[in-house]
């Protein structure tokens, strides 16, 4: 929302507070303000904390609540589940917004309406502010819900095997214990937009007989829903792209990008940690390739939502190139009749195995099919974003993002395939216009206390929201110690930042680093084995009270480094496998180990 | 004590508790490839130098990258000679353990690696020690690989002149336990207050490197006279007997300043050859009690002996041995260069010396050199020896294995490709990218520079005859470029001063004939004097002699007066 635009009717303020809010806003620059909305932020929190979970509640007896839970890793979730609220509201509903990670489990029992919303990661994995009520709710402790009302949307991404496993496990879990399904569980795939509009459609209608509608009542955002912006993934900020410098040596086989966004006078406001949403268009060469293999017209007209645009057009703005998915493997089989990929396609694990191989480029080569514009474009899945851990503080950068993104390029057959925006943000040239918007990552935070000792594990491009905690605890002048574990192949070409944290251990704002150069050697190091080898003095840290952070490669290293951190305390804090799993929970709870994994 | 201030080096060395300094703390260090500032000067005693990149330096600001940081280590082989074996271990390590996959044979016989990374300095030298190599001051402020004519072919005189060289390296290494404590992982020893743990060099060692050499004449490949101190071989039939000594030699000097200046050495007189460690530990302490300790730039004998004079010096080493020089010896001494392809020796052993151009050992695209010498080294039974050329020998081949040999070297590029007399005669250092001192090219750019004369001298009708040129980046003078006919000495890119008047056989220095001129402008006056020289020149008259003599440089015979003069 733009300031001018603030008025009391659109905002819980006062006439008075919003003329007040105008005239102090007037005065500040782009930096004051972000400063001002940081702080405000802040002091909210402090705020909220002891308040009860569920405002203007049951207390008052006559208005039931629904409550709208969320389980996101990547902020999709939250997005839906807070339009979801939004609506509800309008429709003068009480309702509850809250993160699965704040939500206290035994308030499960004094539910009527619970509408739930969560993704799925990974092998089937439930997104880190999801795992306590996932396991709350399959374990015996679990009530019976027979008075609950309920349904889910969930969230994924059809190409991974498990495929919104973790939402059909809250829909099962719910059922058995006896709550009714008032609407059946949504699965959407990575293009949800449409399908989670209409869940919220029909949840809301199917709500109408159960709930009574009340007015004035208020969303109740929890303490860590803090809007940032009036950008989002809908309505992205046009913002101009002022770097883009290689970070690794001339001799290193990956290609990874400092990147940095000038956010002009947009506003935009974001804290060390959050990741940063930008929108790209494909490449030209990528969609040549794609026509010319299809002999198709690249000036045919087309409708795509609603909008009229030629096929180039289409191809290079509004349809997914990069990545393949199930669907669009099968719909191919059937236009090309090709038997080989009819039977790929009926198996689940060789279609995984494929999509993870292939872009439609390729699969278009490998297996050609004479189509049509429409169909082909009909198949082709919507464009979505990508998002990226920000590098940068805005206490360091000010008006500024930055991003340390890797090229991804595999090469089959002499051709080069690359990643939709890595190549994009590449590639792009000093000026070029990027749309971007925040999306805020609450779940990856540095301790409220500047004190408080940070382990901080980020290997690759997973190093990327150190720099920014750096940034940000450098221009506090923070007191407190601060550990690096770094690691990538080479430390010659691929050495991310490395003169800045020479700086910072210079001039003592780091205070170790501890760093993995797995190909350096015969055997390979990797940064779990670097804690493992420091596990003492790392447990020592964790006992002074440090914060754990892990941020990059979700699949192999996040859980390496899980288990050596399990070792550390069985060995250091003489604690049996299971004391040592219920420590890490514990510090999980008390967000003290905190991930930003994918 | 003199009030005036020591040179900062000095300070490093009284602090550094024998060469120890905090090397280890460095090696610990991971964020960095480098070591601390005055850990960089300690590190050349343990033989390496930390250089970087230079080509890289720019764009690895940009992408927030330290510059690429390495080391060169330079190995101490006395003589230049190496068993088939010890080759094997020193290939196997530049091709695991370096960047640069090559070995660079030096201008004073040894072999140096570039581009080790610091992780892999203590693999290296443990794997040097296990061959029985090691880098112990291949470099800093005390005595250097000691160089020795490397002449197979009177083997029974080089045998003798070896073992002296070999004595003269072993007697005046440091004592001092650093290496083996730092990069052997020996146990530390606790020195005790009063003990002596440097009987000669003491905790400061030496003001500045001290380089020596063992000459045979006729031969002067090793210019002995370039030398700090130099023994220049006397025989009785093929018994060694004695050696003429020279001393106060050194190519190094400083652009601009006219205080510095390079020099030959001076004759000295005739020494017998079992007082010859007596001899070479009088100059060493003179130049370590004399030597100045307060400008590094002024600090090699060479200046000692000036500032001093040479009767002073000379009455102080027979003070010190308590021996009297005897006149010289008439000796005769001639060329420099390398005697290429097979001879026999007077033990009816074969040797054949190959021409390594640049002394760098690589495989390149159609001679796979460095694979080359791996193959030799594998069936080869006599040993390998490194000449003060760049070159390498195969020594000591019977004639049985004479057609294996060849075979091999032939197959992989060692052999068969004609070079002419100026080529064989040529040298020059590494210089850029790897060098901190270069401000012009050397290595990479004097092959093509040659072919450029060569087509001159063939213009004007004189290809079969050798000139010696030597191209160095910097006037620190590692190939000994004012010792060269024709000296060119690198300014700035693509600029470099141009020395004339150096005799072919190394025993009068050369004299400064332009300034800081590129290519064509070079070309242009070797052309010019080129088509002088063949008109004009007498009998026998070399290039060097000649353009002296027609006063196109003025002679240098006593450095400190005429180089600048």
């Amino acid at each position: 929302m733009l300031l001018k635009e603030l008025s009391s009717l659109a905002s819980p303020l006062s006439a008075g507070q919003v003329d007040k809010l105008k005239q102090l806003t007037a005065e500040l620059s782009a930096v004051q303000l972000a400063w001002v909305s940081g702080y405000l932020a802040a002091t909210s929190e402090q705020g909220v904390t002891g308040v009860p979970q569920v405002a203007g509640s049951n207390e008052a007896g006559t208005e039931q609540v629904i409550t709208i839970l969320y389980g996101s890793q990547t902020g999709n979730g939250r997005g839906v589940a807070t339009e979801l609220a939004e609506k509800a509201q309008a429709q003068g509903y009480a309702v509850n917004l809250t993160s699965m990670g704040d939500y206290k489990t035994r308030q499960l029992k004094q539910e009527s309406l619970l509408l739930l919303v969560v993704s799925t990661h990974g092998e089937g994995d439930a997104p880190d502010d999801a795992i306590e009520l996932h396991k709350f709710l399959n374990s015996k402790r679990a009530p019976k819900l027979d008075n609950l009302n309920y349904s889910v949307l969930a969230l994924g991404d059809s190409s991974y095997e498990f495929f919104c496993q973790t939402g059909k496990d809250f829909d099962s879990r719910l059922s058995a214990l006896g709550a009714k399904a008032i609407a059946p569980i949504v699965e959407c795939d990575v293009d949800y937009q449409e399908q989670a509009e209409q869940w919220q459609a029909d949840v809301l209608e199917a709500v109408k007989p159960l709930v009574q509608s009340a007015g004035a009542s208020v969303v109740s955002i929890a303490s860590s829903q803090t809007v940032t912006s009036s950008f989002t993934k809908q309505k992205p900020y046009t913002a101009e792209l002022l770097v883009s410098q290689k970070l690794t040596g001339r001799d290193s086989d990956r290609d990874v990008r400092h990147v940095e966004i000038e956010l002009g006078e947009s506003g935009i406001h974001y804290q060390a940690g959050d990741a940063l949403g930008v929108w790209f268009s494909n490449s030209n060469e990528l969609v040549s390739e794609l026509i010319t293999a299809l002999s198709l017209d690249e000036n045919e007209q087309m409708t795509v939502a609603k909008e009229s645009l030629t096929l180039r057009d289409a191809l290079t703005n509004k349809k997914e190139l990069t990545q393949l998915y199930p669907g669009l493997v099968s719909g191919w089989a059937e236009l090309s009749q090709d038997a080989e990929l009819l039977s790929l396609s009926a198996d689940k694990a060789l279609t995984r195995e494929f999509i993870n191989n292939h872009q439609v480029a390729d699969l278009v080569k490998l297996y050609p099919a004479k189509v049509t514009a429409e169909q082909f474009v009909g198949l082709l899945r919507g464009i979505t974003p990508r998002l990226y851990s920000i590098a940068s503080s805005q206490a360091e950068v000010e008006s500024e993002v930055h991003l340390t993104v890797a090229l991804v390029e595999e090469e089959r057959d002499g051709v080069s395939r690359f990643g939709g925006a890595s190549r994009f943000l590449a590639s792009a040239e000093e000026g070029q216009e990027v749309q971007v918007y925040v999306e805020p990552n609450n779940h990856f935070r540095l301790p409220e206390n500047p004190d408080t000792p940070v382990i901080m594990v980020g290997p690759g491009t997973g190093v990327a929201p150190f720099r920014a905690f750096m940034q940000e605890r450098a221009a506090q002048g923070a007191a407190g110690k601060t550990w690096l574990f770094f690691g990538n192949p080479h430390f010659e070409q691929d050495f991310l930042y490395q003169t800045e944290w020479q700086q910072y251990l210079q001039s003592g704002e780091l205070s170790r680093i501890d760093l993995a150069f797995s190909r350096d050697q015969d055997h390979k190091i990797y940064v779990q084995h670097k804690i493992a080898e420091q596990g003492e003095q790392l447990w020592q840290w964790l006992e002074e009270g440090a914060h754990f952070y892990i941020c990059g490669d979700a699949e192999r290293m996040a859980k390496d480094v899980h288990q050596a951190l399990l070792d550390v305390a069985v060995k250091f804090g003489n604690k049996t496998p299971e004391q040592a799993a219920e420590f890490l929970e514990e510090l999980r709870a008390a967000k003290r180990y905190q991930k930003d994994v994918y | 004590m003199s009030e005036q201030k020591l040179a900062v080096n000095e300070y490093l060395k009284t602090d550094s508790d024998y060469l120890r300094g905090t090397i280890q703390e460095g090696l610990d260090t991971a964020v960095t490839g480098a070591f601390s500032e005055g850990d960089q000067q300690l590190i050349k005693f343990h033989g390496f130098y930390q250089q970087d990149d230079r080509d890289l330096r720019n764009e690895r600001k940009e992408q927030k990258l330290e510059p690429l940081y390495s080391f060169m280590l330079r190995a101490r082989v006395a003589g230049g000679v190496c068993t088939p074996q010890q080759w094997l271990a020193v290939d196997e390590i530049a091709s695991n353990l370096t960047s640069s996959n090559s070995i660079r044979l030096t201008t004073r016989q040894t072999f140096q690696y570039h581009g080790i990374p610091k992780r892999n300095l203590k693999t290296i030298i443990q794997d040097l020690d296990r061959e029985a190599l090691d880098s112990i001051a291949a470099c800093g402020d005390v005595n250097r690989n000691v160089m020795c004519n490397p002449n197979p072919v009177e083997s029974k005189l080089h045998q003798q002149a070896y073992a002296y060289a070999k004595q003269l390296s072993d007697n005046m290494l440091p004592h001092t336990k650093a290496y083996a404590e730092i990069w052997l992982d020996d146990e530390k020893l606790v020195t005790t207050e009063g003990e002596e743990v440097e009987p000669v060099y003491g905790k400061t060692y030496l003001p500045r490197k001290f380089k020596m050499a063992v000459a045979v004449p006729p031969d002067n490949d090793v210019d002995v006279y370039t030398n700090d101190l130099g023994f220049i071989a006397v025989a009785d039939g093929d018994e060694l007997i004695g050696f003429n000594m020279v001393a106060g030699g050194g190519m190094g000097s400083t652009h601009g300043e006219v205080a510095t200046f390079p020099r030959l050495a001076d004759d000295f007189g005739y020494i017998k050859a079992e007082d010859t460690l007596k001899f070479a530990e009088a100059v060493m302490t003179i130049q370590r009690d004399w030597g100045n300790r307060e400008n590094r730039k002024l600090s090699r004998l060479k200046y000692t002996i000036v500032k001093h004079g040479f009767d002073k010096f000379k009455a102080e080493v027979e003070a010190r041995t308590g021996i009297k020089f005897e006149p010289k010896r008439d000796v005769v001494i001639g060329d420099r260069g390398d005697r290429y392809g097979w001879k026999q020796g007077v033990d009816d052993n074969w040797h054949l010396t190959l021409f390594i151009e640049g002394g760098r050992v690589k495989d390149l695209p159609g001679q796979p050199l460095q694979t080359g010498l791996r193959e030799i080294a594998k069936i080869h039974k006599g040993d390998f020896r490194m000449t003060s050329n760049q070159n390498i020998i195969i020594a000591g081949v019977a004639a049985a294995d004479k057609e294996q040999v060849e075979s091999i070297a032939r197959q992989h590029g060692l052999l068969g490709k004609l070079i002419t007399e100026t080529r064989g005669h040529s040298i020059a250092c590494v210089a850029l990218p790897t060098c901190a001192l270069a401000m012009a090219e050397a290595e990479r750019y004097f092959p093509d520079f040659l072919t450029k004369v060569e087509a001159l001298q063939e213009k004007h009708g004189f290809l079969d005859q050798g000139i010696v040129i030597r191209m160095t980046g910097c006037p620190n003078g590692c190939a000994r470029p004012f010792a060269a006919e024709i000296g060119l000495v690198g300014k700035a890119p693509g600029r470099y001063n141009l020395y004339l008047g150096a005799s072919f056989e190394g025993t009068r220095l050369n004299k400064l004939y332009r300034e800081n001129i590129q290519e064509a402008e070079i070309l242009a006056e070797l052309d010019a004097l080129f088509a002088r020289y063949v008109e004009e020149r007498e009998e026998g008259e070399t290039f060097g002699n000649y353009t002296v003599r027609s006063g196109v440089v003025a002679a240098v015979n006593d450095a400190a007066k005429d180089f600048h003069g």
